[in-house]
């Protein structure tokens, strides 16, 4: 009876294609270190993402999306409008709306750390007049110290922004600054305000002691207003007329968790671009492979002979070397993924962002190896398993 | 039933180069049997036909009485994993593995597991005088030790037929002789065994020898 050609376990067929390899250790590291380095990008940029992206919108949950902000505009003649006196109030009585607040911007008043410096440096850091309310409607935490409170309003204390406060030097209350001319008490510092990132650079004084010290007229810079989410686009169409009944046109609505939304989406352009540049680098890795492999095609020919004298079909040659591509790639694949993801946890720590580990990642990292493998192998393999026995062992 | 039957067996390369012209030929078991000719003569194109690395243009090649010419590359393949044993000139050992690995591959293709693949191939090494070279890589053992294990690995699946290509070409002259022991112990021991040669000395010691020149058998 004319034999059967007998099949090679998985087992052996592994063991087969990892000799390959062994025998030729330094190419296989060079060649699989161009998949590494493309993995790992691909990897690195998925992580990041995802820690950050993770970060992001748990920032957004906690300060919501239903604030809306009015500001003064410009008047026909370009002069800057200002908000009327009591469009808070106005704002307030709006239904839906579950808080208001503002703030105002003192004219011509700097903080410096002391009387010595220039009053032309202010850092940036200008001085605000806040209501009480402030923290309530933004959802503002305190980092040290504390707010405002109707007594302090009332004094010379003041609320720094966190930016502010690093510009100062200053991490704990109980200092004082010299604002507007006279010496004032630092009694708390806040954390950052992503709904009012310019109150992050600010030195915020009671609204009743800026009346009545600073010379302020009382007109409001900025209102803050929250409604609940159903209410947000009526409440948007509503605000100017509200709150400048006279001049609706020289008022501007906006929407500040726009900004943390759209740097959502611009993280999510700039990552498209970064996977790009990770698939270049894997397509470049598996071509490299698929070079190493044709070469070492050519250069193993008598082996291939003598597996085919051994009894070798031309389907285990041809699984031989797509084994052994896959392997290659497998290798770089693992590294990649193990450096990738020790690149986005690092980062995540250093961002105080919450460490996630992402799984998908993970598998898109080995899966990309595994099938760079296959398709930089078949080409070779194919290669290999053309030869004829003869052919391969009539070389050397 | 013979081993191996050449019948007005041809062969033409592209190219029109004619290696092989109606070789006709039968080859009992256990017979040894030297086939003799310069280089270009077409006798490695005749193991080429008898061993099934290659099929004939014209006529037939018959193992154990089974036409070469119809049997599919994968069925050929299984030919000789089951039924050859090759030895060649320049040993094809591979450097990175030990004796027994060596003789072991050739089990691989037989589906043998791997813990009989190299229980086997102790024995094997054993018959050729090497039991104490088991673990030797290429590299550490002489030329005629090299040819041994070759050896071993041809004998290691219990062929029906084994060839050997000039098998004491790249060896001194005592090696050599060591080599031709050997065959001639496994002839004894009812091999078949066909020697592939230009040299004339070794040919003619032989119990049979077949000629060739020029693509014709004499």
């Amino acid at each position: 009876m004319i034999p059967e050609p007998a099949r090679l376990s998985a087992w052996d067929l592994v063991a087969v294609g990892l000799a390959g390899l062994r025998a030729r250790r330094g190419r296989a590291v060079l060649s699989a270190l161009g998949v590494a380095i493309g993995i790992a990008s691909m990897v690195a940029v998925m992580g990041i993402s995802t820690v950050s992206g993770a970060g992001l919108q748990e920032q957004l949950a906690r300060v919501g999306t239903n604030v809306l902000t009015v500001a003064p505009g410009h008047s026909i003649n370009g002069k800057e409008a200002s908000l009327p006196l009591e469009s808070v109030a106005r704002v307030s009585h709006i239904p839906g709306v579950v808080g208001a607040t503002a703030i105002a911007y003192v004219k011509g008043a700097t903080a410096r750390r002391t009387k010595l410096i220039d009053p032309a440096v202010t850092n940036g850091v200008g001085v605000a007049a806040v209501r009480l309310d402030l923290l309530a409607t933004l959802k503002g935490t305190v980092r040290s110290g504390t707010f405002l409170n109707p007594a302090t309003a009332r004094y010379p204390a003041v609320v720094l922004g966190t930016y502010a406060a690093d510009r100062f030097g200053i991490d704990r209350p109980g200092r004082q600054i010299y604002i507007a001319g006279r010496w004032m008490t630092v009694i708390g510092i806040l954390d950052p305000l992503p709904l009012a990132p310019d109150l992050d650079n600010a030195a915020l004084v009671g609204w009743p002691y800026a009346e009545k010290e600073l010379g302020f007229d009382g007109h409001p810079t900025i209102v803050y207003e929250r409604s609940t989410d159903d209410r947000v686009t009526t409440i948007a169409k509503a605000l100017a007329a509200t709150a400048n009944p006279e001049h609706p046109d020289q008022v501007q609505v906006s929407r500040p968790s726009d900004a943390l939304t759209a740097e959502l989406a611009a993280r999510a352009a700039f990552n498209g671009l970064f996977l790009g540049l990770g698939a270049v680098a894997l397509l470049v890795g598996g071509i490299g492979i698929a070079n190493v492999m044709v070469i070492s095609v050519l250069e193993r020919r008598q082996e291939i002979g003598l597996r085919r004298s051994l009894g070798a079909t031309r389907g285990q040659i041809r699984l031989q070397f797509v084994v052994e591509a896959v392997a290659l790639s497998l290798c770089g694949g693992v590294t990649g993924t193990i450096v990738g993801l020790a690149a986005s946890l690092l980062f995540a720590l250093a961002q105080g962002w919450p460490l996630a580990l992402p799984a998908q990642v993970i598998t898109l990292g080995v899966t990309a190896a595994v099938l760079v493998g296959i398709v930089s192998g078949l080409y070779p393999a194919r290669r290999a398993a053309a030869l004829t026995p003869t052919e391969a062992l009539a070389t050397g | 039933m013979s081993v191996i039957e050449l019948e007005h067996a041809s062969k033409t390369y592209p190219g029109g180069v004619r290696a092989l012209w109606d070789a006709t030929l039968t080859i009992g078991p256990g017979e040894l049997v030297a086939v003799c000719g310069p280089s270009g003569s077409g006798k490695s194109t005749m193991l080429h036909l008898m061993g099934t690395l290659d099929r004939p243009s014209e006529g037939r090649v018959r193992l154990l009485g089974h036409d070469t010419a119809a049997l599919s590359d994968r069925r050929l393949s299984a030919v000789r994993a089951n039924w050859i044993g090759f030895v060649f000139q320049q040993f094809f050992l591979t450097a990175h593995l030990t004796a027994a690995e060596n003789v072991a591959t050739r089990l691989l293709y037989l589906g043998v597991p791997a813990r009989r693949r190299i229980m086997a191939a102790h024995e094997a090494l054993e018959r050729v005088g090497l039991g104490d070279r088991l673990t030797h890589r290429p590299h550490e053992l002489s030329g005629g030790e090299r040819q041994r294990v070759a050896i071993a690995r041809a004998l290691v699946a219990r062929p029906v037929v084994l060839f050997a290509d000039e098998p004491t070409g790249n060896l001194d002259t005592a090696s050599g002789a060591g080599i031709v022991d050997i065959l001639w112990k496994l002839h004894e021991e009812g091999t078949t065994v066909v020697v592939i040669t230009h040299n004339t000395d070794l040919a003619e010691a032989l119990p049979r020898r077949v000629d060739v020149l020029d693509g014709r058998l004499q």
